[in-house]
């Protein structure tokens, strides 16, 4: 399935304006520790969804006790300067849900 | 003293954007120890604090705080503003205390104490620890600070941590407006001013400046109470239809931040990666187990908005199949022609971008199916060195690209639907983050200056 039907929230913002985080969060423990344990969620994933270089991903972090991960990349351009597209970075996370996992 | 227990009530995440009274309500009768409020963010861009202007309207943010300030003279507990006026810089803390000054006089309160921090960083300052090789840029994609970036600077804020809002709250204040504060500080400072562990203090802070949004549901305009007790703190919602799960606590540093569990603060790491969450069955939750790492040398959080250009732009449609086909090849053509036709004009002086909804509007190069939908909606998007530069360049792109006979071109009579007349848009400055750097200080007091200024009179 989608990653976005074994998600119960899946949202992107800005964390500061030089970075957009995207946060996956599971309602149960079976799913969340299936995709966690599958590896599937890594840079090479995140960087050949978002067409980015890996160097530009800062973060991928699993936090058990909130059945969630996050994903933190470095934004093109900052948030309201020129060429920006989404100032609160809060439609960047579409590619993420289009993510097939096995749950 | 030696408190048991210390509760800090939330009215809401965004000072100005209102709360359910019965749920304040609610907050007052647990009789409280302070109100804390959080009126800041950089979520909206550079533009705030570049231009000196508020998020918020001055009747919505007295409406809050007019509830909040006679609650608080009341019970005789303080109320701490965070990161006054949005910005948190000098123009927008002295908005909020004219607001302040407002409410105090008309309910005769003018016997209150009243503390100013403010967080503004002078740009010599800045220049200095630049030199010093003790000013770094906080992200990789930050520009580097030249001198003539700093200068374009309009003003500069750094956010306080604790330390600054104890100190006024040991002087005896009552209300406090800070500048620019990391946004748990004010929640934290009333906490560990009576005695509270430093590592749940923030936690609880960093819960309680969006009020109600740990709960489910979620909400920054709903009010929230935090119980602090010696090894642990507590988190209840004050509105029945919401409720807090280990969940959704758990979660909740997540939002907005680069880390789930690792915070960083003013002269801190907050570490929650070993927390306990648990259910009491009635909408709260208890939180253990929150550390905090106090970091080497103590380093402040710069924030500078620059003013960088002037915008003028359009919004218009597209319907044509075969435009549609072709659309990003003729606005590269349109563009070397507003720019052939003003050779005179250094192309220096301004710059031409489309934004194509319906294509790659939303993500740019990071679209993954950029494939166009039935129709288009464009923006033509212009900055340039004055209003009236961006202004002459819009119009000339938005008039060639109108007419524009791009090749197998079958609608003759014009390539854009505008759903407004006039088209052109004048918009005004834009600015950018053109300082986002961590600043060694001497100590968590060094660069934020208290004032104190009595009720009725300053």
């Amino acid at each position: 399935m989608k990653l976005y039907d074994a998600a119960a929230v899946l949202r992107s913002k800005n964390s500061g304006p030089f970075e957009i985080t995207v946060d996956t969060l599971f309602d149960n423990a079976v799913t969340y520790n299936k995709i966690k344990q599958s590896g599937v969620i890594n840079k090479e994933t995140i960087s050949e969804l978002y067409n980015i270089a890996p160097e530009e991903i800062t973060q991928i972090v699993f936090f058990d006790q909130a059945l969630g991960f996050k994903v933190t990349f470095a934004r093109g351009v900052s948030s309201g300067s020129f060429l920006d597209r989404d100032v609160y970075g809060a439609q960047q996370h579409a590619p993420l849900m289009e993510l097939e996992v096995e749950v | 003293m030696n408190m048991e227990e210390y509760k800090v009530l939330a009215p809401c995440g965004m000072l100005g954007y209102g709360f359910p009274k019965a749920s304040f309500q609610k907050g007052m009768e647990h009789k409280p120890d302070a109100i804390v409020v959080d009126a800041g963010s950089t979520d909206a861009g550079p533009h705030k604090l570049g231009a000196g202007t508020a998020i918020v309207s001055r009747q919505a943010c007295k409406k809050d705080l007019e509830l909040m300030i006679t609650a608080g003279a009341a019970a005789g507990i303080p109320v701490i503003i965070g990161s006054a006026g949005g910005s948190g810089a000098r123009i927008h803390v002295e908005w909020t205390q004219s607001i302040v000054m407002e409410i105090v006089k008309e309910h005769g309160l003018s016997d209150l104490n009243i503390a100013i921090i403010w967080a503004d960083i002078p740009h010599e300052a800045v220049k200095a620890s630049l030199a010093a090789g003790q000013c770094e840029p906080l992200n990789m994609t930050v520009k580097p600070l030249t001198e003539e970036r700093l200068e374009a600077t309009t003003r500069i804020v750094a956010q306080m941590g604790h330390e600054p809002i104890v100190k006024a709250l040991e002087a005896g204040a009552d209300i406090i407006i800070c500048g620019r504060a990391y946004d748990p500080s004010p929640f934290a400072a009333a906490a560990i001013h009576n005695g509270f562990d430093t590592a749940l203090s923030y936690h609880l802070g960093k819960i309680l400046e969006c009020a109600a949004l740990c709960a489910d549901p979620g909400t920054t305009k709903d009010s929230m109470l935090g119980i602090l007790k010696k090894d642990s703190f507590i988190v209840k919602p004050l509105n029945d239809k919401r409720k807090c799960t280990t969940i959704s606590v758990a979660a909740h540093t997540f939002y907005e931040k680069d880390h789930p569990y690792l915070l960083h603060g003013p002269g801190l790491i907050l570490d929650l990666e070993k927390c306990t969450f648990t259910e009491h069955g009635d909408g709260s939750v208890e939180v253990r187990g929150s550390r905090v790492h106090e970091t080497p040398i103590y380093k402040i959080k710069l924030e500078g908005a620059a003013r960088t250009a002037y915008r003028t732009f359009v919004v218009a449609g597209v319907r044509d199949p075969l435009l549609i086909t072709r659309i990003e090849e003729v606005e590269e053509l349109v563009k070397q022609q507003v720019q052939e036709y003003f050779d005179d004009i250094s192309e220096n002086d301004y710059q031409i971008r489309f934004i194509n909804y319906g294509l790659n509007g939303v993500m740019g190069q990071l679209e993954p199916t950029p494939t166009p939908g039935h129709e288009l909606g464009i923006v033509i998007d212009v900055v340039a060195k004055t209003q009236e530069l961006a202004d002459m360049i819009c119009s000339s792109a938005r008039s060639t690209f109108l007419h524009y006979g791009y090749e197998g071109r079958k609608a003759t009579a014009g390539n854009l639907a505008f759903p407004f007349a006039p088209s052109d848009v004048p918009f005004g400055a834009v600015y950018e983050f053109s300082v986002y750097h961590l600043m060694e200080t001497r100590d968590a007091l060094e660069m934020f200056t208290c004032e104190f200024i009595q009720g009725g009179s300053r």
